[in-house]
């Protein structure tokens, strides 16, 4: 009874809370990071060295008044901001923190639930996160926002399929689809697949960047560009719900990308008794230093890059990202039944 | 008694969206009730113990398919042309004549159902594996693998068709 | 130019107009480019101006010389130091005054940190308007270097109001060269660090080359001038065909482009900061003892006449009409010829066969402010 309906609840509240503040906490660390790349120091003044800057930030967006265009479509305008937060947020569902450990004397697992379509679910979840943006830029009714709209959604289909088609590789090296099943395959292989698949990860990083909208892809929101983007017309709580959105997917790709080709939890040198010591860090802090490691290089991304245009970034999802995936996927294959053999 | 509450609640949520789907007057709003619609159907699958169908569905039809048609509803101004009838019932009285064909239709498949389902031509070999992706990929690599290779060959024809009829300079 | 905002009605495969500005976040300036956009490709552009157009050109005529050095200011006020002296030059000219050399030096000085300064902001604004947000932080940082010198020099960071006719106000501070120096030094390990972040950029060189190509003769046609006449390949720098202030004994050279894309505007100016800092370094090594200011009468009356004399501003050509009456302390018609003014004239040319992203990287490439564009 406990183990069927508290325990689940309890890890969902747990992960809900945790996400929502760290998605929170990612626009201060963002602002962050970029100052300090820019010789500034970013948000200095609410609470020490700016750490309250996200309750500043969410006390405003709060307090600011709701505008509603006049001739929008009042249903989808206000759905949009919600389902585009709602994919980033349930895929945590399959994202795997730990094995399975003692608290309190009860073994719990440090997942919520082990899927064993967990890949496919987070790939097709994430896919529903594009109506989002669509109806965002549709209800506002204003040319801007569903010109920059239906740019975004193409963008993020484009790179849905090259990420979808890199991921068939991973699966290919692991056997499984489920996410706890790729971190112990690579614990049994012995081997993070980031070193097996160092192509694939290339790509789940490039392809993760687009799919967020981050820089360099990050044309659809380019203030400079078209003033906005698909959220041009939205204010308050909405507009925040967005951007918290784009946070949260941007975590959800890290954790995705920790989990597939870093080894998820385990420690550096898993199998080698000699480095065991490293154990004294428990799994899931392994798994949030990695994670963060990801979140910081997407940041930093963020601040050297400039822009790619709009058609020079279809043509790198299509002609180049694409093709190489599929090349992966022939190679892996090709090694896999050649020298692995089917079992491997 | 659990299974079948949550089978009823799922199939009226599913049969009144399609109810919605056709009855709204707003197009945008149909084609996003049929995305809620296929989303419940998922759950269906899930219920009947086929994760992997369950997330392709979603994975597709609504992340894919639907959201073409998203886009084509939103681009193409949708008027409907002037009533070259008069006759107000005319919809109506077409779509009760078409409901009542395919009752019939039904029934008589129903009374006269002698044909069982069709075996495969060739058994494939024994499924060594369990679990639902396993054994859909298991049965469309042996016994359904000319079906796949055909429907990969349709898919391909329509990707190209697609580019053809597009790009304004080839 | 309609704008159709009815639902649904927006995407017939017509043409979209959209409207670029005033308000708009990178036409630097209030700038309104309208645009008339086939799907993502720009068919023709328009581009309006005049909204910062102060009466400069009249307001000078109710003022006497001197007092027009102020107004020169504000219309480049990126490159203020430049504008003030192209207005002092030309009206030497037609009087016919003697520069003492010690001044001339010291404006040539002035005149390639206001270049540094300017090239600075443009490639700051430049980078961040294709996405490379850091670069622009990192050039305002050694911007702001440069106006800590002239704010001791003249005590005003952006209007200086320093230069008068016959000279200058007044002399640097002691200490003020061996800044400049320092200046030099620091400046050329970050122009490193800029050329890091852009030069050989994937992305960059995606974003620039080949965009916006025009050929010397089409530049020369449109009345381009200063770095984008240069990026296509034609060497025509006033400092070399017409040298002024102390330019003739300076050893330089000027950078010429061959494709005339974009990224060749941003080569060239890019080794216009390594030339600059060159003149600098030469004029401070050798500044010459002296007056600072000529033989000036005390009340400036020119002779009856009209001339035009050009400098090279960090922009391209500014030239400078004036006509005296001979009988008053005004001029009787002060006209500026603008180097951004003309180089806008390229813009619509530039334009069109190019995607609206593009659109940004060009304004950007052509470096205008608009406040001597309106005047």
């Amino acid at each position: 009874m406990i183990d069927h309906f508290v325990v689940p609840l309890l890890k969902i509240l747990v992960v809900l809370n945790a996400t929502l503040v760290a998605v929170t906490y990612m626009v201060l660390l963002e602002r962050k990071v970029i100052a300090w790349a820019q010789s500034r120091l970013g948000p200095m003044r609410v609470g020490p060295y700016g750490i309250l800057q996200p309750v500043a930030d969410a006390v405003k967006l709060m307090i600011k008044e709701d505008i509603t265009p006049v001739r929008a479509d009042k249903w989808v305008f206000t759905a949009a901001p919600i389902i585009s937060m709602v994919p980033a947020l349930i895929v945590y569902a399959v994202i795997p923190f730990g094995p399975e450990v003692s608290i309190f004397g009860r073994k719990v697992t440090l997942y919520i639930t082990d899927v064993n379509v967990g890949l496919l679910y987070l790939v097709s979840v994430a896919s529903v996160g594009v109506y989002g943006i669509i109806l965002a830029g549709y209800a506002s009714n204003s040319k801007y926002p569903l010109l920059a709209s239906l740019r975004a959604s193409a963008q993020l289909i484009s790179y849905e399929a090259a990420v979808t088609l890199t991921l068939v590789s991973v699966i290919l090296m692991s056997g499984t689809l489920s996410m706890v099943g790729i971190v112990n395959a690579q614990y049994t292989k012995h081997v993070w697949f980031v070193f097996a698949q160092p192509i694939a990860f290339v790509l789940v990083l490039i392809g993760g960047l687009a799919e967020t909208n981050r820089a360099p892809f990050d044309l659809p929101e380019a203030e400079q560009e078209l003033t906005g983007g698909f959220h041009t017309e939205y204010s308050g709580m909405r507009f925040a719900l967005f951007f918290l959105a784009e946070y949260a997917n941007m975590i959800v790709v890290s954790s995705v990308v920790t989990t597939l080709f870093l080894g998820g939890w385990l420690r550096p040198f898993p199998n080698v008794a000699a480095l065991s010591f490293l154990g004294i860090v428990p799994s899931w802090a392994w798994f949030l230093i990695k994670s963060f490691v990801f979140l910081y290089i997407f940041i930093w991304i963020r601040a050297t890059l400039p822009r790619y245009r709009y058609d020079q970034l279809m043509r790198l999802g299509w002609k180049v990202l694409i093709p190489l995936a599929i090349a992966n996927l022939v190679v892996t294959g090709i090694v896999k039944v050649l020298w692995l053999g089917v079992g491997g | 008694m659990g299974q079948a509450i949550a089978f009823y609640t799922l199939a009226a949520f599913i049969l009144g969206f399609a109810v919605l789907v056709v009855s709204t007057k707003d197009t945008v709003h149909s084609v996003l009730f049929l995305v809620l619609d296929f989303l419940f159907v998922a759950a269906l699958y899930v219920l009947l113990g086929a994760p992997f169908l369950a997330v392709i569905q979603v994975l597709v039809y609504a992340g894919g398919i639907v959201v073409l048609y998203l886009f084509v509803v939103m681009l193409v101004n949708l008027k409907r042309p002037p009533e070259a009838h008069h006759d107000p019932h005319r919809r109506t009285t077409l779509g009760f004549g078409l409901a009542i064909a395919v009752l019939l239709e039904l029934v008589v498949i129903g009374v006269y159902q002698t044909v069982g389902p069709v075996a495969a031509a060739v058994p494939g070999p024994a499924m060594p594996v369990t679990g639902n992706t396993e054994q859909v990929g298991w049965l469309l690599y042996t016994s359904y693998l000319i079906p796949f290779e055909i429907a990969s060959m349709l898919l391909l024809v329509a990707m190209i068709g697609a580019i053809v009829l597009a790009k304004r300079e080839l | 130019m309609s704008t159709q905002t009815v639902r649904g009605a927006m995407f017939d495969t017509n043409e979209l107009v959209i409207n670029m500005g005033p308000q708009h976040p990178s036409t630097h300036g209030v700038l309104r480019v309208v645009l008339r956009l086939d799907g993502e490709k720009v068919v023709d552009a328009d581009v309006v101006i005049g909204y910062l157009h102060r009466g400069i050109e009249k307001l000078s005529e109710n003022r006497n010389w001197t007092q027009i050095i102020l107004l020169t200011d504000r219309m480049d006020y990126v490159a203020a130091a430049t504008s003030n002296v192209g207005y002092c030059q030309t009206v030497e000219k037609l009087m016919q005054l003697e520069v003492p050399r010690r001044a001339r030096y010291v404006r040539t000085i002035l005149c390639e940190l206001q270049r540094i300064a300017s090239h600075c902001l443009w490639v700051g604004t430049h980078a961040m308007d294709i996405g490379a947000m850091t670069v622009f932080l990192y050039a305002f940082r050694e911007r702001e270097l440069i106006l800590d010198l002239f704010e001791e020099f003249c005590g005003a960071r952006l209007t200086y109001n320093s230069m008068r006719i016959g000279g200058l106000p007044l002399d640097i501070p002691p200490g003020w060269d061996k800044k400049v120096l320092e200046f030099c030094r620091i400046m050329d390990s970050k122009l490193d660090e800029y050329e890091e972040l852009l030069t050989h950029n994937r992305i960059w060189l995606e974003r620039t080359k080949g965009i916006g190509i025009i050929s010397g003769p089409v530049a020369l046609a449109l009345g381009l001038c200063g770095p984008p006449l240069r990026g296509s390949g034609v060497p025509r720098d006033v400092r070399k065909d017409e040298p002024y202030a102390a330019y003739d004994e300076m050893q330089f050279d000027v950078p010429l482009g061959t494709a005339g894309d974009t990224y060749d505007r941003y080569l060239v100016r890019m080794e216009e900061f390594r030339q600059s800092l060159r003149i600098i370094r030469q004029a401070t090594e050798g500044l010459p003892e002296g007056p600072i200011v000529g033989k000036v009468p005390r009340l400036i009356k020119p002779v009856v006449g009209e001339t035009y004399h050009a400098i090279e501003s960090p922009k391209g050509e500014l030239g400078y009409f004036i006509v005296s009456d001979g009988k008053s302390t005004n001029p009787y018609r002060f006209r500026v010829r603008p180097p951004s003014f003309c180089n806008l004239q390229g813009l619509r040319t530039l334009i069109k066969g190019h995607l609206v992203a593009d659109v940004v990287a060009l304004i950007g490439s052509l470096d205008v402010v608009l406040g001597e564009v309106d005047r």
